[in-house]
């Protein structure tokens, strides 16, 4: 457990002192809505029914985005293999890197997202149910993401590669995510949409590590 | 069994082995295909609602099942692949993706075929197992593209093993949640048209087609396999001997 923790802080205290990186992501997702505006021109009543998926794809693409820092500069200087080869479990550090990756980049979207939300015209009410969905779905994503980053990390160009293996994976994120805010506008009971979103949560937090982990080993050896 | 088992796992037992088999194999097939195309696209009565085209099932559906069916096998290879590290399982697993895409792509296109005189549309949001299929044509595509990205073989397989393990964990997440999403927003009621139960004379051909299909794919595959575990072992003194005593033949 000590380790877990060292790890998260090392990793907030490395991205602490990168402010660029730690703001880029959160940029883009903001410049990504800005541009899905501009793009559509779309009357206020019609916008409300897209502003759920505008927000969740916004925040997809900006995870997608800073994915690939998650372990690159661990990779290049080294320091991921001797967390391979260390003693401590794998999938424990990796679980640490995970939530140090959302603590970065989710967060910031998790509370970013509703401002932009309420700009494109949803309710305060609205606003509140999509500040729950980003804030429980924003981890799975960093989580099923850290997997595709595992496997394309010792390429020297994983990019594009990783968005094909990660946005499949993120559809049920965003179909349960963006459907909870647009049945709570439609009057409808969201509890049994928030249940799966947790469950989605629950897995992807307990069985990503050790893909994640054996992905390592595979790309590092 | 056990035996058997890893017999088979070594290449020349494997290389062997299935050049007996793949003629037969052929050949059943072959009679299947027959027997099924003729059973479906003439012995079967027409429809009382679709009249003729309903007929383009037997390719469809067959296609569609196998999709699901190539994906299930390149898992269990790919768990097999990691766990006891054998060659064979990782060049079974590489040798189904491009099939089982090809399965998939085909399945979506005869779908929509089959859509436009029914539903109206080439293409229906609406109906969950379209959508589910071609995010699952996207998964293959993964699969294919990773291996190619990563130079190295064997860790490319080891990689594309994990990934198509993650791959059939989340295949059933996401169909049932873009069924959800459906039954949700209740979509045009179009896009069920409910299928009476079948009548035999129209079931008895698409079994044998998907019959058929299982052993077309069984064949590809052996034909892959083959080739990659030449090219794998090329170097190697069985496949000069092999391959030399036909060349002298």
């Amino acid at each position: 457990m000590n380790v877990f923790i060292t790890i998260l802080k090392r990793d907030l205290i490395l991205a602490i002192r990168h402010r660029a990186e730690l703001l880029n992501p959160m940029l883009f997702f903001v410049l990504v809505i800005v541009l899905f505006q501009l793009g559509l021109r779309a009357k206020p009543e019609v916008l409300v029914d897209f502003a759920p998926a505008i927000v969740w794809i916004a925040a997809l693409l900006s995870a997608l985005l800073s994915l690939d820092h998650m372990f690159r500069s661990d990779m290049e200087d080294g320091a991921l293999e001797q967390m391979i080869i260390s003693t401590q479990a794998t999938s424990l550090l990796v679980l640490a890197k995970i939530i140090a990756h959302w603590i970065i980049t989710g967060l910031a979207v998790t509370l970013v997202g509703p401002l932009l939300g309420m700009m494109l015209g949803l309710s305060f009410d609205a606003t509140k149910i999509l500040f729950l969905t980003l804030l429980i779905g924003t981890p799975v994503l960093s989580a099923i993401g850290s997997i595709g980053v595992a496997l394309t990390v010792g390429l020297r160009r994983g990019g594009v590669i990783l968005s094909l293996l990660v946005l499949p994976l993120f559809v049920p994120v965003l179909i349960f995510a963006s459907q909870t805010v647009t049945t709570y506008i439609a009057g409808y009971p969201i509890a049994a949409s928030i249940s799966f979103l947790i469950a989605l949560l629950v897995l992807s937090l307990s069985l990503a590590p050790w893909a994640t982990a054996a992905a390592l080993r595979v790309s590092v050896s | 069994m056990y035996k058997w088992f890893h017999q088979l796992g070594s290449p020349p037992t494997f290389y062997r082995w299935s050049g007996r088999w793949l003629p037969w194999l052929s050949l059943i097939c072959f009679v299947l295909f027959v027997i099924g195309l003729y059973g479906g696209l003439v012995y079967a009565p027409a429809d009382y609602q679709q009249s003729d085209s309903f007929r383009i099932m037997y390719v469809h559906v067959p296609a569609a099942w196998m999709s699901m069916f190539v994906y299930m096998v390149m898992a269990i290879s790919g768990a097999i692949a990691i766990i006891w590290h054998m060659k064979l399982a990782e060049i079974v697993m590489l040798s189904s993706a491009p099939i089982g895409a090809s399965f998939t792509f085909l399945a979506l296109v005869t779908g929509s075929i089959w859509g436009k005189p029914m539903w109206g549309t080439w293409w229906e949001w609406g109906d969950a197992r379209l959508v589910s299929e071609l995010i699952l044509l996207f998964l293959y595509i993964g699969v294919i593209g990773l291996y190619s990205a990563i130079d190295d073989k064997r860790k490319a397989a080891q990689s594309v093993a994990i990934l198509s393990l993650v791959g059939i964990i989340n295949i059933p997440i996401i169909h049932y949640s873009v069924i959800w999403l459906n039954t949700l927003h209740q979509g045009p009621t179009v896009t069920k048209f409910d299928n009476p139960s079948i009548d035999t004379r129209m079931l008895i051909p698409l079994l044998i087609m998907a019959v058929a299909f299982k052993l077309f794919y069984g064949i590809v595959l052996l034909l892959r396999s083959r080739n990659e575990v030449l090219w794998r072992e090329r170097r190697s003194q069985w496949v000069k001997d092999t391959l030399g005593d036909k060349t002298d033949g």
